[in-house]
Parts: structure tokens; sequence; C-alpha cells
């Protein structure tokens, strides 16, 4: 579409004024006339040139950049490659159309000195690249080796800098300039946590939208709606719903004219990702099924028709949810169930679609069991999980987390979900969960994770302040007998509340991890991210 | 019948007497409404009723976790209701006073068997009996129990006889030990408080659970000279914490609630945890309002103390291994409300009201006479309360 397009224009503008066959490219299109797709390809590949000079240390990982050198010095690859290895988001939250902001943040001290380096290895890599046969992905994994000094900071993901202005300008430019709207802060927010966003339920992100929105297509607003107000909550609820909204946004998207499909719709992607973590912040299985799908799009090769191109992408998204939700769920539970003996008492926590399926199938394997649920406030999650757990004939008890101690002697197992697993083993989920491994632990009680592989993320925390989420702090208010505490919170200077939504689990709390893959224990998570990268 | 002949003659000046004594009564009756009866019973009955106004108390606020009013003002109750008893009750010698206050505090356990303050108080009285006895009769109470031992195995039953001597200022000394009881009592917040300034300094993040007088007596008294932040888990499902937060931002204190699911999370920047205790057990353990446990062993795996502020008059000499009676609970219905409809009827829901946190996870005890160690609070017991005394129902 001209539109994107000319936002990667103009976001040239900002950044580079060196170019003269980019001014005559730009002068054209202000001039109204139609670009074509050699110019605009011609056009790509110098944008990334300048990229190459101008850009310190954030930006894509080394590889990518690897990619684009090796791309810039064998022409022969398709240039398609390289858009696809751009556009891939890098860390997992982040939104990933930052690379053009990207390019607006030059720190021009270094550039001469990168220049001279990248120079050097240029030269390195020539001669490597005359011995291999022409832009293989291999080559770039050699020299990713060597230029140890060159290794880009990660970026850093915006929903975690809330305390820096800077951000918060740029952040605020970008969403302008997608047209999406900005939602502001509620409340008071506890001073360890300023640097996370905490909004209010009562004021949801489509308030200021226009109807009917001209930027962000309608089943995207409805999504946005579901994950902000809670109606959609749970890893793999909010994935699936995802992917199903961007099946139909594939459904209804039109190539326009003189545009690439694979480049176009990634494009038009990024606004959407940027208001669904509006409306709430991505969670690790989002940030991956985003990825997988983005890279799908730009595979697609550019002779392929657009009807063909859609079907092809649907049948992706189709095997995606199959393979890594459905049927990973399916392992687990075969895997789980070899676990779950006669006469066990289970624990579980809240509500999460795994476990409970794990926990239903083995009631209809005639295993028999007890189950406890474990409950805590705002949420009370855990009545989900015990209607459809009653609803199948099973017996259980219902708790609240503060009488953990009292329930914990008559356990034999705890069966825990997770939202994500990083890649140091410590495991990511609702609030509660750490406590409930912590206490398993005193009293001896063995405590299982399970998780689908697609959930593993290549972050690393070790506390639950550097990175989670902020619910909206009014849940926390509650009336018994009449009177309640907290109503005016607002008017009380001194008084915060916190609404925590994610904690972490340090790894020697847990016993085993039941994966897809089998049966690992939780410090295998590298290990297994390792293998799954390898085979993309 | 001879003593009727004998009396005939002045059989009817003293039926005028006992009508005019009628009459007076019936004149006093007018006045004051009381019942016709004999003078001495006046002061019995109102002592039962006294009696029975205390039990149906207690039997009506251990209703919710967070009773009606404090420990503390259980044990001034108490202590003002058998020091009355001490008063107005008919006993010749110690040993009956004994055992009239050991019926009195058994009903009084019985009403409500979780707030062991009572039964620490009737057990204190007992002991101050035993002191003044001892007093009175000359001998000191140390070498009474340093060679109790030794007393089990010469002279057997011996103790038995030594209550039945009768000291005319007994019932003096006893009732004057018991206000010196009283005081203490009333001071104990104040004498805990002026400790706070010892334990907490500026710019510190504190974790406390669930609502303690105690601890907010104690907090809000450092808070008048240091800064510091506190972070109050708001202890589901009866949420005392929510109160508690809103009385210590009266005092400007920054204080942050937070559900309970989150206080292993929040744990590692706390620098103590400060929390109160319904009841100090013998073997230095407690028994908190639940959530304690989960705090504790957070608190262990942080390495972050843990100190409980507790009165003297909450140590009692139980031990935790009794299970059924250890644990109260209450109507699960605040944990699955009736509106939860079908399938209310297949799940068993629990509401427990306390926690039992064993010593190890226990750094000091603050209590009014000063810090101490988990492992020193069987010290304390010995001089708080007589051994014959600990099991109220097969007492003597």
């Amino acid at each position: 579409m001209a539109d994107s397009d000319g936002r990667q224009v103009v976001s040239i503008n900002h950044s580079t004024e060196e170019d003269v066959k980019l001014q005559e490219v730009v002068q054209a299109k202000c001039e109204g006339k139609e670009l074509t797709k050699e110019e605009k390809q011609r056009l790509r590949k110098e944008k990334k040139q300048h990229k190459k000079n101008k850009k310190d240390d954030r930006g894509p990982p080394e590889k990518e950049k690897e990619k684009e050198k090796a791309s810039v010095l064998a022409p022969s690859k398709p240039a398609t490659q390289s858009p696809a290895h751009k556009a891939a988001p890098v860390p997992v939250n982040a939104s990933a159309s930052e690379s053009p902001v990207a390019a607006e943040k030059p720190a021009k001290s270094k550039a001469e000195q990168r220049a001279e380096r990248r120079a050097r290895q240029d030269t390195e890599r020539a001669s490597k690249q005359g011995k291999k046969e022409g832009g293989q992905q291999s080559a770039s994994s050699k020299p990713k080796a060597t230029p140890n000094e060159l290794q880009p900071v990660k970026r850093l993901p915006e929903h975690i800098q809330v305390d820096d202005p800077a951000a918060l300008k740029k952040l605020a430019k970008k969403l302008e300039r997608q047209q999406v709207p900005l939602r502001s802060d509620y409340g008071y927010k506890v001073s360890l946590f300023s640097h996370l966003h905490q909004y209010s339920r009562k004021n949801p992100p489509t308030q200021q939208i226009s109807i009917p929105a001209t930027v962000i297509h309608p089943s995207i607003v409805r999504l946005g709606l579901q994950y902000s107000q809670g109606i959609i909550a749970g890893s793999n609820a909010r994935s699936v719903a995802l992917l199903h909204a961007f099946k139909q946004v594939i459904q209804d998207y039109s190539t326009p004219p003189n545009e690439e499909l694979s480049r176009d719709l990634v494009n038009k992607l990024s606004p959407y990702i940027s208001f669904l973590s509006q409306c709430r912040p991505l969670s690790a299985s989002m940030g991956n099924a985003i990825k997988y799908i983005k890279k799908e799009i730009s595979n697609i090769p550019s002779q392929c028709k657009e009807e063909e191109a859609k079907r092809r992408l649907q049948e992706c998204i189709d095997s995606y949810i199959n393979e890594k939700i459905i049927l990973a769920s399916e392992a687990i539970s075969k895997y789980a169930i070899e676990k779950i003996s006669d006469g066990d008492v289970i624990l579980v926590y809240g509500c999460s679609s795994l476990v409970n399926h794990i926990l239903c199938e083995a009631f209809e394997k005639q295993r028999k069991f007890r189950v406890i649920v474990v409950d805590s406030r705002p949420r009370l999650e855990g009545r989900e999980a015990l209607r459809r757990l009653v609803k199948k004939g099973i017996r259980c008890t219902y708790v609240l987390i503060s009488a953990l101690s009292y329930i914990l002697p008559e356990v034999s197992k705890v069966f825990l979900g997770a939202h994500a697993l990083l890649a140091n083993g410590y495991v990511m989920s609702r609030v509660g969960t750490s406590q409930i491994a912590l206490v398993a632990k005193a009293y001896n009680v063995p405590v299982l994770v399970c998780c689908e592989t697609y959930k593993f993320c290549e972050r690393v925390q070790t506390d639950s302040f550097e990175s989670n989420e902020l619910d909206d702090p009014d849940d926390l208010i509650v009336t018994r007998n009449g009177k309640t505490h907290l109503e005016n919170w607002q008017t009380v200077k001194s008084l915060g509340l916190l609404n925590l939504v994610y904690d972490v689990t340090p790894p020697d709390f847990v016993d085993l991890v039941i994966t897809d893959l089998g049966m690992i224990p939780c410090t295998s998570v590298p290990v297994v991210l390792r293998v799954k990268n390898v085979d993309q | 019948m001879t003593r009727r002949r004998f009396l005939s003659g002045s059989a009817s000046v003293q039926a005028f007497r006992r009508l005019d004594q009628l009459t007076i009564l019936a004149r006093n009756q007018r006045f004051t409404e009381t019942p016709v009866k004999m003078p001495g019973a006046d002061k019995e009955t109102d002592l039962s009723e006294r009696i029975e106004s205390f039990l149906s108390e207690l039997k009506r606020c251990g209703s919710g976790a967070g009773s009606l009013r404090g420990s503390a003002e259980t044990a001034r109750e108490t202590t003002a209701l058998l020091r009355r008893i001490t008063a107005q009750a008919r006993w010749g010698n110690a040993g009956e006073l004994m055992e009239i206050i050991r019926k009195e505090g058994r009903r009084m356990t019985a009403a409500q068997p979780s707030e062991t303050t009572v039964g620490n108080m009737v057990r204190r009285v007992l002991k101050i009996i035993r002191e003044e006895y001892a007093r009175s009769r000359g001998s000191s109470e140390e070498t009474d129990q340093q060679e109790s031992l030794h007393k089990l195995l010469t002279s057997g039953g011996s103790s038995e006889d030594n209550f039945r001597q009768h000291f005319a200022h007994l019932k003096a000394n006893v009732i004057e030990a018991i206000n010196e009881l009283l005081t203490e009592l009333e001071g104990t917040t104040d004498n805990i408080s002026m400790q706070a300034l010892e334990h907490i300094h500026s710019n510190e993040v504190i974790m406390t659970i669930g609502r303690s007088r105690t601890v907010e007596a104690f907090l809000k008294d450092a808070a008048r000279k240091r800064k510091f932040h506190v972070i109050v888990a708001e202890c589901a499902p009866f949420c005392q914490g929510h109160e508690m937060a809103t009385s210590l931002c009266k005092e400007d204190i920054e204080t942050t609630v937070i559900p309970d699911a989150a206080i292993f999370a929040v744990m590692s920047r706390v620098n103590k945890v400060i929390i109160g205790t319904q009841t100090v057990l013998a073997n230095g353990g407690l028994r908190a309002v639940n959530g304690t446990h989960t705090l504790a062993l957070a608190a262990k795996h942080h390495s972050t103390p843990l100190i409980v502020c507790a009165p003297m008059f909450k140590l009692s000499p139980q031990f935790p291994n009794e299970e059924d009676t250890f644990h109260k609970f209450v109507s699960p219905h605040e944990v699955l409300p009736f509106t939860e409809g079908e399938i209310l009827s297949k799940v068993n829901a629990h509401c427990p009201v306390f926690d039992y946190v064993p010593p190890e996870l226990i750094t000091l005890f603050i209590s009014n006479i000063g810090g101490n160690a988990p492992s020193y609070i069987y010290r304390l017991m010995s001089e708080l309360y007589h051994p014959e005394d600990h099991e109220l129902y097969t007492g003597k």
C-alpha cells in the first residue's frame, strides 16, 4: 500500500539527508508519480544500506544484520529474504514495527567506528563467501561468532519502560503515526512498579477510536476489547483468539496494486499489534505466534497468486494451532497421565486449560483421584476450573490460597500451568504459583509444571519485578458486611493497591516440566529453544 | 412439736418480727425492684449474672476471624471478672478459691475454645493465688519450683494439703496482685510500641498480614520519627488487611495493599516481616491468622527476619499436636458463596481461620517484657504459669 511505503519514506527523511538518489525518489513520490515495483525494491535496498551505516547498539539481532550484509554482498539472494528478517520482531513482547523508529535514533559518535569495523568484516566475509556457494544461511552463522564486540544490546520492550519519558514519547509518536489510540495509565502506581503500565478496565482503549475504524480491522478491535475487559484470558485462549482474528484479517485482505503481499501484509499487521499491546501487553505465546505468522507471510514467494497465498496462510495458521496447541495438549496429557496414580490427591491452582484437560482425560481413563482447587483473589479463576471439573464428575475441594498450609498435608501432587517458560529455567505463571511451589517444597510434595513448547521464550528474569503486568487496582476493593474500606483509596495520599498478574517461580521449586517433547527438568528450557531454532 | 409448744407464747412476737422484716424487705423491693431473697445471696446472683453475660459474649464474638474486640480487651475483662469472683464468692481457704476459679475457668474456655487469652488469664490468677498463699505461709516460691522433681519423688501428694490453711489477709493480697496484673495488661501495647524504634529504620520496606492492633501501634509509633514503607497482605477471605491499611494511612505511612497470592512475588524487596498472632504456643510456635505460614516460609526463603509482636498474655501452655482442637473453621460461605449454585453441593469448601507457624521460621518475639528468641519461650512460660495449671480440665 502506498501509505505504508510513504511512512517508511517519511522516516528515512528524518534520518538521512545524504543520498541523492533517495531524494530523487522522494521527489518523484511527492510529485504523485507511481513508483514501480522495481523502484520500490531499489528504494528498500538503499534504505537498508543507510540504516546499516546509521544504526548502532539497538536494532535487530546480529544474525539479521549479518544476513542483511550478506544480501548486500550477494545480490543474487532474493530481495524478499531481507525484509522478512528485518521485519521479524526481536524481543517477544515488543511491537515489531519499531525498526523505522529505530532509524530515528542515531548515535553519530560511534558511527565511524562501526563503519570501519563493518568494512573489515565485509572483507572477511567476502573471502568466506568466495569459498561457499552464494548467500547461504550458514554463512551468516559463522561471522556471528567473530565480532563479539558488535553484539547488539537487545532493544528493551516498550511496556517495561513506562518510567522513561523519552520512551513514552517515542511510543506516542509511533502510535500516532499508526493511528492507534494511546491508553493512559490509571491511579497511583506503587513506586516499585513505576516502570510498568497500569490501566483501568473502565477506560477501554476503544473510546478514542472512531467508528468505523479506518486503520484497524474490526475483528482486531473486538479482540482488543475482549483482552482488555478480561473476557478472553489465559495464554492458550488468547493465542488461539489472536490467530483466528488474523485469519479473518487475511481473508479480508486484498493486495493493493504494485505491492507484494508478503511485504505489505506484514506492514499491515504492525498497527494491529500495537493496538493489541495497548489493550493488554502481549503474552509470550502471542509473541511467538506473531513471529511465526510474519515469517510465514514473508516466505510466500512473490509469484504466488493472491488467492493461493491467502489459502496457504490460512492453512499455516490452522496447522500451527493444531500442532502447537491441540496436539501438544494431547501429547502432554499422555505423559502426564502416567504420573497420576489411583488414590492421588492432586492440587491445582487457578484455571489452566491444559491442566484441566489433563485431569479430564485422566478421569476418562478411569484413574481414581480427587482434586483440590486453590483459588485467589481478586481474579477467582479457580471457580471456573471448579465448574469444569465438577461437570466432568471429578471430586473436588475448594480453598483459598491463604489456607494452603492447612490443605497441603493431604496433597500428593501439585499440577501447575505456565504462562511462559523463561530461558534461565524460571516459570512465569499466574501470581500465586510461586507461593504454591514454595509451600509444596516445604512439605515435600512434588510440583509438576505443564507447558507447551510454543510458550518457551528467550527472555530471562529473576524476580517478579523486572517484567510484569499490573492489572486494574480497583479489583482489590471488596465490600464485606456492608463496609468497603478501600472505597476511596484514590483520595488517600499514601495508599496504593497492587494487583500483579504474573510471578516467576525459581527452578528449584519445580520438580518436572511436562512438554510435548517429553518430560524435562526446568533447566533444560534453553536446550529446547536451541533445538527449535536450529530446526527452523 | 415440743419446740412449737415452747415458743407458742412468743410465737406471735416472732411472727410479728418476721412480718416487720418482710415489710421492710417489701419496701426495699418497691424501691430497688430486686426479687425478695436473703441479703447475702444478692452478691452471688449478681456475680453469676455477670459470668453468664461474659460467657454469652464470648460465644457470640467467635463468629468471624477478626473478633469483635481484640484479645487485650478479652484479657482485661477476664481478669476483672476473676477479681470480682475472688472478692464476692464464698471461700474459706486458697484451695476452695482455686476450685471456684478453675470451675469458672473451665466454663469460660469451653464457651470459646479458640480464645486462649481467657484460659491464660485464669492460669495467671491461679499462679498468683499459689504465690500469695506461699508468701503468707512464709515459704518462698522459688525453692518450691526448684525441688519440684525431687518433691514428686519423695513426698507424693503432700502438696494437696498445702492449700487448706486459712489466712486472713489472703483475699486482700490476691486482689492486690490481680490489680497489678490488670495494670500490666493495660500497659502491654505501649510497652511493645516503645521498642519500635529499635527495630525499624528509615527507608525500610516492612510486610505484615491481616490486622493486628499490636502491630498497628508498633508501626505508628515508629512512624512518628522515621519514614518507611509498609506492604499489607489483605488476608482473604475476611480482608482485615484493608482496615489495617486505611488505619496506617491516617498516620501518613506509605502503605500498599497486595492480595495474598502476591506475597512471594514481592518478598524479594521486603526488609522485615512484622506480624501479630492470636496465640503463642508452648514450643515457641504460633497460632496465627491463615496465610501466616506461607508468609513465614517466603521470609525464610529470602532470609528476611520475621518478628512477632505478641504481649505476654497471649502465651499459652498448649502444644500444637492436637490436630482436632488446633484448627477452627468458619462457614465456607466466605470462600464459595451460595451464589455459585449447583456446584456447591458437589464440592467441599474449607475455611480455616488459623495457621500453625513452627518456631524455626520465627526470628524474634517482641513482648511487653522485651525481645526474646523463640527458644526462650519455655522459660517465660514457667515464670507465668504453674505446671499443675496447664491442664484446666484435669485440675485438682
